[in-house]
């Protein structure tokens, strides 16, 4: 009974010891680019904690409510958040929301419907007979 | 003795009971009112009603003006292979009465029922009537049922059937999710009217609080005769349409 | 012979049939993951017809799934003898066919992987809502019967648990018909007699599915059924044909009464192409005179394989009859001007032509796929062989001609 308790508390502690041990072969740390840094909405480390109940509580607010404009929306943190080089929060590890996402492998299903780039207008116009005729 | 296990199970007894009540409350988040609440400001309020009366008199039968103002200000310009499964929130009708052969033209989009049949319908209460009348779909919970698709007696409603990239930034729409006209719900909350209604350069659209007495609508509507389609179903539209 | 406590002897019969199954199952979910992944622009539903061929499937599988503890219920509620032993495979078949018509319509939604946000967000108004309260229900009340029958000492509670199945089950196909009952919208739908007829149909396409898999275990098994048994059940069959034939005349009977239908009804009784041809050729005749034929005429029914076929053409007859409502119901234009023709780019006046796309071929017939293989296994694992003794339902005047 000894010798099995014994086994199991080195097991264990040979197994949590892993990642002191080696680093190397692992994952690196999304390193997202920060465009404009300094002047997020909130502190650092309250983002990282509150930022998926924060744009959950305004999108409420912003559709069943109407309320825009305000310090808190989507589309403010593409626009400061988008990447210099494609004007994405998506597109790479070094985009902003990307980064941190397919590092903690949570998937995002924001952009099946949010327009990821900033200051994004369509050149396209609708099909020409989608007025009158089928 | 007794006396302690007695007051220990009835305090064990009243925990659970509101144990039980508060894990209802916390369960049961989804089963709310569809309606927001009213607020004071710029919040969408129920003292407001959004409303559209279309002058068919005034529509050509060739003018599009206001489909592809809506597809513009929406970013519905995705390139879909069936026609059938193109998104379109808003259409021109062209009619002809068959008896006498007199031909109208109207624009139908979505028509922001007080009594919505979409809304009854939807399993997750995705499809929600905000407090100004304007009917919407919540993307965030819509599961793509497509129950609301059968339900609307205007067709209103398109479906998301493939994956979009060519959203506007203040329209998020996408695949999987239904959709159909806002009133340019995005548009309305900054003061200004919906693209279509900007759009129509023969006048025939007037968009406006109906519950002001001192809008356009609310006048127009007491001075002509108007109607609602579909008006047996009693399902109170915010649209209104004259000369048919 | 009567074998208490019958199992299947080991063999290939076994794996054979589970992989069948399986893999008809298989290729439907690969069919709705690819349906998921792809967006539904690989279907051919439309935004004119929005529901179509898997949920056609869909909802035949569920509504059987109601209608088949009809067997169990004529036994345990109503003392029928005949249908004592039948119960328990007939518990079997529900929670099957409710797993495969769930799978269906679930694997169809545009957002599947929103299930847990159906599951926590409720509209009381919505039909479809309320299933998500029923049909979970539904599947423990049957799981809690089953219990109640196979173990000996709960049998005293059966017929407590199955009265409440009962009216649970009346309470989820009457919801179920009123999804389209309650549809104000188009012509096909928003009417009350909806809600009786696929409570009704549910009895005969249960029923039917029950006959079709217990002559299957009965082959598996190398065992006949005693034909003065069989008499009872596909009498019961023939009569169940017979409602469901009255429901659906008086359905089209009165909507053809009102002059503000007669053009719907032409279009789906008439001229409507396909929809005519699977009502009359599909429902009518292969559904339901056919059947009724083969179940009632003397020299016929005994013979071996009448009963079953006519089991297999209920069902075709079922799907007919299923599509022409709700296709059918779509296909034809939505009527908002009446007295007007409409043009529109939208296909507003316009009859809408659908013809299944392979995807939904491939999934709505793995829902069937998976009814095989979860009932194939139950039967395996589960001791649910229907078993008669007929000497002593002789004896007991169960079996009088």
């Amino acid at each position: 009974m000894f010798k099995r308790v014994l086994a199991v508390m080195l097991f264990s502690i040979a197994a949590l010891a892993q990642p002191a041990v080696a680093d190397a072969g692992r994952v690196p740390k999304p390193t997202p680019t920060i465009e404009t840094p300094g002047q997020c909405v909130a502190p650092v480390e309250e983002m990282r904690r509150n930022h998926m109940e924060m744009l959950k509580h305004q999108r409420n607010r912003t559709m069943r409510m109407g309320e825009r404009d305000t310090k808190v929306s989507l589309n403010g943190c593409i626009q400061c958040h988008a990447s210099k080089t494609n004007g994405s929060v998506l597109g790479s590890r070094d985009n902003f929301c990307e980064a941190c996402h397919s590092y903690a492998a949570v998937k995002l299903d924001c952009w099946d419907c949010h327009q990821p780039k900033a200051n994004y207008k369509a050149t396209a116009s609708a099909p020409p007979t989608m007025g009158l005729k089928p | 003795m007794s006396d302690s296990k007695n007051t220990r199970r009835g305090f064990l007894a009243a925990s659970a009971t509101m144990a039980a009540g508060l894990g209802f409350v916390a369960i049961a988040p989804g089963i709310r009112l569809i309606e927001a609440a009213s607020a004071q400001g710029k919040l969408a309020s129920s003292k407001v009603r959004y409303g559209l009366l279309i002058d068919s008199n005034k529509c050509k039968s060739d003018c599009d003006a206001c489909v592809g103002a809506c597809a513009t200000e929406n970013g519905i310009v995705e390139k879909v292979a069936n026609p059938r499964q193109r998104a379109q929130w808003i259409r021109k009708i062209n009619l002809v009465e068959t008896s006498t052969g007199k031909t109208h033209s109207l624009p139908m989009m979505c028509q922001h029922c007080a009594k919505p049949p979409c809304v009854d319908v939807c399993p997750t209460g995705a499809s929600f009537k905000r407090a100004d009348g304007i009917v919407l779909v919540d993307r965030h919970i819509c599961i793509g049922c497509r129950y609301c698709m059968m339900a609307c007696p205007y067709k209103a409603r398109s479906f998301g059937h493939q994956a979009l990239t060519t959203q506007n930034p203040e329209v998020p729409r996408g695949q999987g999710c239904v959709e159909a006209c806002t009133f340019c719900v995005q548009r309305v909350d900054r003061g200004l009217k919906p693209a279509c209604v900007e759009a129509c350069t023969n006048g025939a659209m007037i968009f406006g609080d109906l519950n002001d007495p001192n809008s356009d609508i609310y006048k127009r509507i007491r001075e002509v005769s108007s109607r609602q389609v579909r008006a047996d179903l009693k399902l109170d539209t915010g649209v209104r349409y004259q000369g048919i | 012979m009567f074998t208490p406590n019958f199992r299947y002897k080991e063999g290939p019969a076994f794996y054979l049939l589970v992989a069948a199954g399986g893999l008809v199952a298989a290729l439907g979910v690969a069919a709705a993951y690819y349906m998921e992944h792809m967006g539904h622009i690989v279907t051919n539903m439309t935004n004119q017809i929005p529901w179509a061929l898997p949920h056609v499937f869909a909802i035949f599988l569920i509504i059987s799934a109601s209608g088949v503890m009809m067997v169990a219920s004529i036994g345990t509620l109503f003392g029928k003898n005949v249908y004592k032993p039948r119960a328990r495979l007939a518990c079997l078949l529900a929670i099957a066919l409710l797993a495969a018509g769930l799978s269906v319509i679930m694997l169809d939604l545009g957002r599947a992987d929103r299930l847990p946000v159906a599951l926590t967000h409720l509209n009381p108004t919505s039909e479809f809502g309320l299933n998500i309260i029923f049909y979970p229900t539904f599947l423990t009340l049957t799981s809690l019967y089953l219990w109640t029958l196979m173990e000996p000492r709960m049998n005293r509670y059966s017929k407590t648990v199955d009265l409440a199945n009962l009216i649970w089950r009346l309470m989820l196909t009457t919801g179920t018909g009123s999804i389209f009952g309650f549809i104000v919208a188009r012509q096909a739908y928003g009417t009350a007699v909806l809600a009786p007829m696929f409570i009704i149909s549910s009895f005969a396409w249960g029923l039917a599915i029950f006959l079709i898999m217990q002559r299957v275990l009965y082959g598996w098994s190398n065992m006949t059924l005693d034909l003065a048994v069989l008499k009872r059940m596909k009498n019961l069959l023939g009569i169940y044909i017979g409602a469901v034939f009255y429901f659906v005349s008086v359905y089209h009977l009165t909507s053809e009464y009102y002059a503000k239908q007669g053009d719907f009804e032409h279009f789906i009784l008439i001229g409507g192409g396909i929809f005519p041809m699977l009502y009359w050729g599909g429902f009518v005749l292969l559904g339901t005179l056919l059947p009724l034929l083969l179940i009632f005429h003397p020299r016929i029914w005994p013979k071996p394989g009448a009963v079953t076929t006519a089991a297999v053409l209920v069902i075709g007859g079922a799907l007919c009859h299923l599509y022409v409502l709700i296709v059918g119901g779509q296909a034809f234009p939505m009527e908002m001007f009446p007295g007007m023709t409409a043009t529109s780019s939208f296909y507003d006046g316009a009859i809408e032509h659908y013809v299944p796309s392979l995807p939904e071929i491939l999934l709505s017939i793995g829902g069937f796929g998976i009814v095989f293989t979860i009932a194939i296994i139950g039967a395996r694992v589960l001791n649910v062989l229907p078993q008669d003794d007929i000497a002593q339902l002789k004896a007991s005047g169960s079996l009088t001609d």
